[in-house]
Order: C-alpha cells, then sequence, then structure tokens
C-alpha cells in the first residue's frame, strides 16, 4: 500500500466527496464522515513526509508499472501523468490536510442550522482533492486541473449561503478571478507544451532555453499564482472570499490559496531557476510585491470594522512575508555566499511563515466565526463585554493575536524573527516595512479584542454563551500548535521547514525523475 | 538540548526567554498580593466614580471599534483616501489590476531575458 500513497492521497478525499452526497437524510453523518475521511488523510500526509524524509522525492507514474517507461520509439521522456512529491509537497500536504480536518470538526457545529450540508461536506473534500493535486504533481498540465478543482470548489463553498447577496456575490467574483488566472496558466502551459512538447515540470526544466516565449510564458504563470496567492495590488477578492465563507472553510481556502504560492515557488525555483541573468530580478519583484503585500494590508485591516474583513486583510498582509522571505531566497539563489549567509534563512523564515500563519489565522478567522455564531453580527461596533461569556473563545483570541503580531514566544515570532535577520541582510529597508506592519498588526488586534471583548458585558448578550464543545476542540488544537511551534521552532524547522527549503533550492534532485534522466 | 532558533546573525531561545520572565512574573504576583485586603467585589466599591452623574447605559460607555485609532487614521486621511478608493468593489477592476501588474511583470521579465 505504501508504493499507492501518493495515489490514496488524492483518491480517499475524492472517494470521500462522492460518498457524502449520499448523506442527505441524515446531515449529522455527513459531518462526521467528512472528519473521519480528512483524519484518514492526515494520517496519510504524516506518512507521505515520513516516507519522503527517508527515501527523497517520490515519484509515482499512474498507469505504469515505473517512472522509466518510455516511447516505444526509444525517445526518453517521461510519459503518463506523474506525481513528484519532495519535501515542499509533503510539507504543503500536510498543511492541507491538517487544516481540512480542523475545518471539518469546526464545521460540525458551526453550519449545522444550514441546509445542503452533504453538498458542503462533498465541496470541503473536493477543495482538499485540488490542494492535494496541486502540491503533489510534477505535471503542468495535472497543476492547471488540480487549480480550477480548488476554484470551482472554493467559490461553490464562498457562496454557500446563497440567501446572503454577498455571499453570491463574493462567490461569483472569485470564481471569476480564479477562471481567469486559470485560464492565463493554462496559455502559457500551452506555450511550453507547444515548444517543449512535454508537460514535466522536471523535464521542461532541462529544456528550458529561456528564450523571449519562455519568458512570457514564466511572466503569465507568475502573475496569475501571485493573484491567486492574494498578492496587492491582485488582492481585491480576498476580503470578499475570506469574509463570506463560513468559518469551517476558512482554513481549507487559506491553504488553497497558498497552495498557488507554493506553484509560484514552484515555477520561480524548479522550472526557471536556470536563468542567471535576470533571477535576482525575479526575487526582487517578488519582495517588492512581499512588502507591499504586507504594509497595504495592513493598513487596510486598521480601518474595517467588520470583524472578518479586517481579518481577511490581515491574511493578505501576512502573505506579504512569505512572499518577502522566498524572495530574498530567490534574489542570492545563484549567490552560494549570500545563500549559505541569510537566502537560506530567509527562504527557511518565509516557508516557515506559510504553516504558522495557517495555524493562526485559521483560528482567528474561527474566533471571529464563533462571535459571529454567538451576536449574530460581524461589526465591531456592536459588541461589546464578550470576554466574560466566551471565556475560552476569548483566551484563543488572545494567543491567536499574538501569534499573528509576532509576540514571543508564540509561532508567528519565530518565523518573522527569521525573515527581519535575514531580510535585513539584504536591504535594511526591508526588515523595518517588515517590523513596522507587525506593529499595525498588533495594533488593529487590540481594536478587536477592545472592542468585542473588554468592556462591560452589553445587556442585549445577557443570555449570550460559550460556543459548542466541536468549534471549542478546534480552536484550542489551534491555539496549542501556536504554543507549541513557538516553543519548539527547531523541530518543526528541522522535521518540516529545512527538507521543504532544501527540496527548492536542490534543482536537480528534482529532474531526475525516477533515475530516467 | 534547549530549543534554539539560529539566524545566521544570532539565536533565539523561546524557553530560556520563558525562565527569564519567570522572576518577573513572581515579582509582579508579591505586588499584586500585597494589595489593598479591604477590596471586595459585587458591592459599591467597584462602581466607577461618576461625581453625582447619572450612570450611562452599558451600551453607551462601551467603546466602539470607529472610536479607536480615530486619531491615527485621521492624520493619514489623505493616504486613506487614495487607498479606499482604488478599493472599488468592482469585478473589472480586480481584473484590470491583474493585466496591469502581468503587462509590468512581463515588460520586467521579458527586458531581462
Amino acid at each position: 500500500m505504501i508504493e499507492h500513497l501518493p495515489a490514496l492521497m488524492i483518491a480517499i478525499p475524492l472517494f470521500g466527496a462522492f460518498v457524502a452526497p449520499l448523506f442527505k437524510k441524515k446531515q449529522n453523518l455527513a459531518a462526521v464522515w467528512a472528519i473521519l475521511i480528512t483524519a484518514v488523510t492526515v494520517g496519510l500526509s504524516l506518512l507521505l513526509m515520513y516516507q519522503v524524509r527517508l527515501n527523497g522525492v517520490i515519484v509515482y507514474v499512474f498507469g505504469a508499472d515505473r517512472p522509466t517507461l518510455v516511447l516505444p520509439s526509444g525517445y526518453k521522456v517521461p510519459i503518463r501523468i506523474m506525481f513528484e512529491i519532495d519535501g515542499i509537497g509533503a510539507f504543503m500536504a500536510i498543511s492541507a490536510t491538517l487544516m481540512s480536518f480542523i475545518g471539518a470538526l469546526y464545521s460540525y457545529s458551526h453550519v449545522k442550522a444550514e441546509s445542503g450540508l452533504e453538498k458542503y461536506y462533498a465541496l470541503l473534500l473536493l477543495l482538499e482533492v485540488g490542494i492535494l493535486g496541486m502540491v503533489l504533481t510534477g505535471d503542468l498540465f495535472n497543476l492547471f486541473v488540480f487549480l480550477e478543482i480548488a476554484g470551482i470548489a472554493g467559490s461553490a463553498l464562498v457562496g454557500f449561503r446563497n440567501y446572503r447577496g454577498e455571499a453570491s456575490e463574493a462567490g461569483i467574483k472569485y470564481l471569476i478571478v480564479s477562471a481567469v488566472a486559470s485560464l492565463m496558466v493554462l496559455f502559457a502551459i500551452g506555450i511550453l507544451y507547444g515548444e517543449y512538447g512535454n508537460l514535466n515540470l522536471a523535464y521542461i526544466s532541462k529544456q528550458v532555453s529561456f528564450n523571449t516565449l519562455d519568458m512570457i510564458a514564466f511572466g503569465l504563470l507568475f502573475t496569475s499564482f501571485a493573484m491567486k496567492c492574494g498578492s496587492v495590488p491582485m488582492h481585491y477578492w480576498v476580503p470578499d472570499a475570506y469574509t463570506e465563507v463560513p468559518a469551517g472553510i476558512n482554513p481549507v481556502l487559506l491553504v488553497s490559496t497558498y497552495a498557488s504560492l507554493y506553484a509560484l515557488f514552484r515555477v520561480s525555483f524548479t522550472l526557471f531557476a536556470n536563468i542567471s541573468i535576470s533571477l535576482a530580478r525575479v526575487g526582487w519583484i517578488m519582495s517588492v510585491l512581499g512588502v507591499l503585500t504586507m504594509f497595504i494590508g495592513v493598513t487596510m485591516a486598521l480601518v474595517q470594522k467588520d470583524v472578518k474583513r479586517l481579518m481577511s486583510y490581515h491574511a493578505i498582509s501576512q502573505t506579504g512575508y512569505m512572499l518577502l522571505g522566498v524572495g530574498v531566497g530567490l534574489t542570492v539563489l545563484h549567490d552560494p555566499k549570500a545563500l549559505a549567509e541569510f537566502g537560506k534563512t530567509a527562504m527557511a523564515g518565509g516557508i516557515f511563515h506559510i504553516i504558522n500563519h495557517i495555524i493562526y489565522k485559521s483560528l482567528l478567522l474561527m474566533t471571529a466565526g464563533a462571535l459571529f455564531y454567538v451576536t449574530g453580527t460581524r461589526n465591531l461596533n456592536e459588541m461589546g463585554g464578550l470576554a466574560r461569556k466566551m471565556p475560552i473563545t476569548t483566551l484563543c483570541f488572545i494567543v491567536g493575536a499574538a501569534a499573528i503580531s509576532g509576540l514571543p514566544p508564540f509561532n508567528g515570532f519565530a518565523s518573522k524573527f527569521l525573515i527581519y535577520e535575514s531580510s535585513y541582510r539584504l536591504n535594511p529597508l526591508l526588515a523595518v516595512f517588515a517590523m513596522v506592519t507587525s506593529i499595525l498588526t498588533l495594533a488593529s488586534f487590540v481594536k478587536v479584542f477592545a472592542s468585542a471583548f473588554l468592556g462591560p458585558p452589553l445587556e442585549k448578550f445577557e443570555n449570550a454563551k460559550e460556543v459548542p464543545k466541536p468549534m471549542i476542540v478546534a480552536m484550542v488544537i489551534l491555539a496549542l500548535l501556536c504554543i507549541l511551534f513557538g516553543l519548539f521552532p527547531d523541530v518543526v524547522l528541522d522535521k518540516l521547514v529545512y527538507p521543504a527549503v532544501d527540496a527548492l533550492i536542490r534543482i536537480a534532485q528534482y529532474q531526475t525523475w525516477g533515475g530516467l534522466a | 538540548m534547549i530549543p534554539r532558533l539560529v539566524t545566521g546573525a544570532g539565536y533565539w531561545s523561546p524557553l530560556l526567554w520563558l525562565a527569564f520572565l519567570i522572576p518577573f512574573a513572581l515579582i509582579g504576583y508579591l505586588i499584586y498580593s500585597r494589595g489593598n485586603p479591604g477590596y471586595k467585589k459585587d458591592t459599591e466599591q467597584v462602581k466607577p466614580y461618576l461625581s453625582g452623574n447619572i450612570e450611562p447605559s452599558k451600551e453607551k460607555i462601551q467603546v466602539k471599534a470607529s472610536d479607536i485609532y480615530w486619531g491615527f487614521i485621521e492624520a493619514l486621511k489623505g493616504y486613506y483616501n487614495i487607498l479606499q478608493t482604488i478599493h472599488t468593489g468592482d469585478l473589472r477592476d480586480y481584473i484590470l489590476w491583474y493585466l496591469g501588474v502581468g503587462t509590468i511583470i512581463l515588460f520586467l521579465l521579458v527586458g531581462g531575458a
């Protein structure tokens, strides 16, 4: 069974998604089914990481008994659909499965009152399939297919509460933005296929000659994935989507966004890493986009009154840290001295920040969902004094807010610390922007804390009480992860993050596709 | 082995940092424990001093989200005017931004190829 692990990673949630609609008359069972399936995928992804650490890059070929299968003519190019899983792919798979599980667990109570839950859970599992496919595939066309699956499932979930006009509008916006980005990705893939007659990432990365047509394809891929990961100034769809989607889907949608960030890194590091002249320029573009994203995201968050919209702008802002960290690494990728001195640390900071952010932002969006569940509003001006009524939610919010603001010893500090220290070495101004953004982040969370939780208990919330247990459990797990990842950052770095960084840097290892090359 | 986060320029150890905080927490607790023992919860003592004014309703004394950082936002009015103007919520603008950024990136990449 172990040798079919990559296929099972997709097959099990896909099977789960097709079975979920059968629970139409027992919607509780649909929820339990989704929790069960996502829990199994968590186990599989941990096993996958173990296998990658043990054996190196895993190459899995669908419909063939060995990856080295070539055309009968003897033309040695990879044929069939391939999954190629290295450290970063496995890292993203763990993030995706963990957040799908937490999301399903939280949803059990959070959306209980809604109708059509069998479709909700089917879409949640399909979204997981899309993300896992994107991060595990070694084939450009499959990347596009899974991007589409994630985009369509995501937009349906954004518009799930279709009785709200805003949700339908946000769903359509997300669908169109996703479709435009995916079509441009397809166009770029078409260019590369036309030139090299193959869709395998590793194969094309060896053949690519960096002519004008290649660079156009690179530009289209770069811009499309940058829009899909919510980089400023192409971030406008993010607050709409994150605000309207049910809070249980927020963690999965976050990972879906970062699957596009992964694709951006994969394209920049694996497909086009051999450009020696302009790679530093690409790294600078990524770093500047990162700084703009973090600063504009946080300043927009500061003026929001809708608690989920405020947190959505923070999600944009935090993406900037990841772009900055990895962008600094990309800038010095072909300078071995600078790469060893600070480039690798910057990349570790950026990638570590992905999982940290997924954890604490999911936690914060869930606390926002809990506030909405109890008060029936997302308007901060209408809340107040809820700390006494919702003590566990309050504690979880404090942990999440401290983590996102980069306060020690929570996990956000650990990754931000790496980014500050390393980006400073490339240009001190980058680190200054990163630190100012952290201060503004703390300021805006003080605003949420003061207006929603502090103050005298309001009469209209006299009967308010803590949210149901499944929601509490999901939030507490994430809060504990924020603390654990903050207290033992070296363990996470050694086991998950540095293997992911090495996978991006060591392009030759990825290019072997099962020893054929 | 104490967990350490090595950055190349130094290191950070969260457990050492926590150990460092413990004496401060103890000092804080000592100060707190020396506080006025005459304080009693659920009595007139906890009521705010209102100089004879009638106490307003709870809703009225709640600090609203819009009031927090009002000065900051007012001081950066020009910046926020621009920022809020470009956040139109119009899908056509989203696509235009994408096309605009795409053009710049293509220009930078093709120019550097």
